[in-house]
């Protein structure tokens, strides 16, 4: 009998894939000035999660989210404006970091597609009246 | 002419239908490649993370020898894993720092005591704050640094046996 529970609990050993630390400080504990933190807050939702990868870190409960929440909020609370520390998380991990994507060589197709094709389709139109009127 | 323009739309449609199954097909890698290969490590400095072995600062990597980092944790299970690479690392000559990630002295020795200890220095990184600064984002990943302490590179995920003898002839070839 004690040999199977050893042997089941060999099977069920936990996978740690976490630490058994505390959240840092700031994680989980908002700015004590509100304006502050709303600015926080807002910078949050457009930072993406490292680790889900489809959340950002003001939604994730990854370790690392909290610890990216906790920089956020001390470098607001030191006065750091939002833009700067996106630019600091994009120099670091890519564009691919932020849900609000700079304007660059890969991502201006985002904007000009819209024109582009507002623009097709008006030399399409064009280009049919004019058949019926002929 | 006019043939042209009526097959366009055909022709387009299979196209778009080709990438996208090709980005189906592709399969998916979740690694984030740190961006800052080719720059200086960031500036810190790290208390040690367990008695023993001195703390890691920004400075000790700049000092003219090139060094492995290794960012690690004794949670972390494929740590368990790289150990023996790293200490074959290690004996090859090559200086390896450990940048410990949100960890306690008393599981960190616990670690070491169990899988062998290839550090000269370990930083106790609380907070993932010099990880974030290096664009790491887990668990374990290694960076080849050059004696003036420029990132060259970046392993994601734990060393495997054969990559050791690469990682120790770019240690030895940086200076």
């Amino acid at each position: 009998m004690t040999r199977l529970f050893l042997a089941l609990a060999l099977i069920a050993a936990p996978v740690l894939a976490d630490s058994d630390m505390p959240p840092a400080p700031l994680a989980d504990t908002q700015l004590p000035d509100p304006r502050q933190e709303a600015q926080a807050q807002a910078l949050m939702e457009t930072i993406r999660c490292l680790v889900c990868q489809g959340q950002s870190i003001a939604d994730s409960n990854a370790e690392l989210a909290g610890d990216m929440r906790a920089m956020v909020r001390q470098r607001i609370a030191a006065g750091e404006k939002p833009a700067a520390i996106r630019a600091w998380l994009v120099r670091r991990y890519g564009s691919w970091v932020t849900y609000d994507p700079p304007l660059d060589r890969v991502t201006w197709i985002l904007w000009a597609a819209p024109i582009l094709f507002l623009g097709i389709g008006l030399w399409i139109a064009r280009s049919s009246f004019r058949r019926r009127r002929a | 002419m006019k043939q042209t323009v009526r097959w366009a739309p055909l022709v387009l449609f299979i196209l778009l239908g080709s990438a996208m199954t090709y980005g189906l097909a592709k399969p998916d890698s979740t690694n984030i490649r740190s961006k800052m290969i080719g720059a200086s490590v960031p500036t810190f400095t790290l208390p040690p993370a367990t008695a023993g072995l001195p703390g890691l600062a920004s400075s000790d990597l700049a000092a003219g020898r090139p060094h492995l980092v290794n960012i690690f944790a004794s949670w972390c299970v494929p740590c368990v894993a790289e150990a023996p690479q790293l200490k074959a690392i290690a004996d090859a000559g090559v200086p390896v720092m450990g940048i410990a990630v949100r960890d306690r002295p008393e599981a960190l020795q616990r670690f070491l005591a169990r899988n062998g200890n290839p550090f000269r220095a370990i930083g106790a990184d609380d907070a993932s704050q010099v990880q974030m600064a290096m664009g790491s984002s887990g668990v374990p990943e290694s960076f080849v640094v050059d004696g003036h302490g420029r990132i060259l590179s970046q392993v994601i995920g734990p060393i495997n046996p054969e990559d050791v003898a690469g990682i120790v002839a770019e240690v030895r070839a940086a200076r």
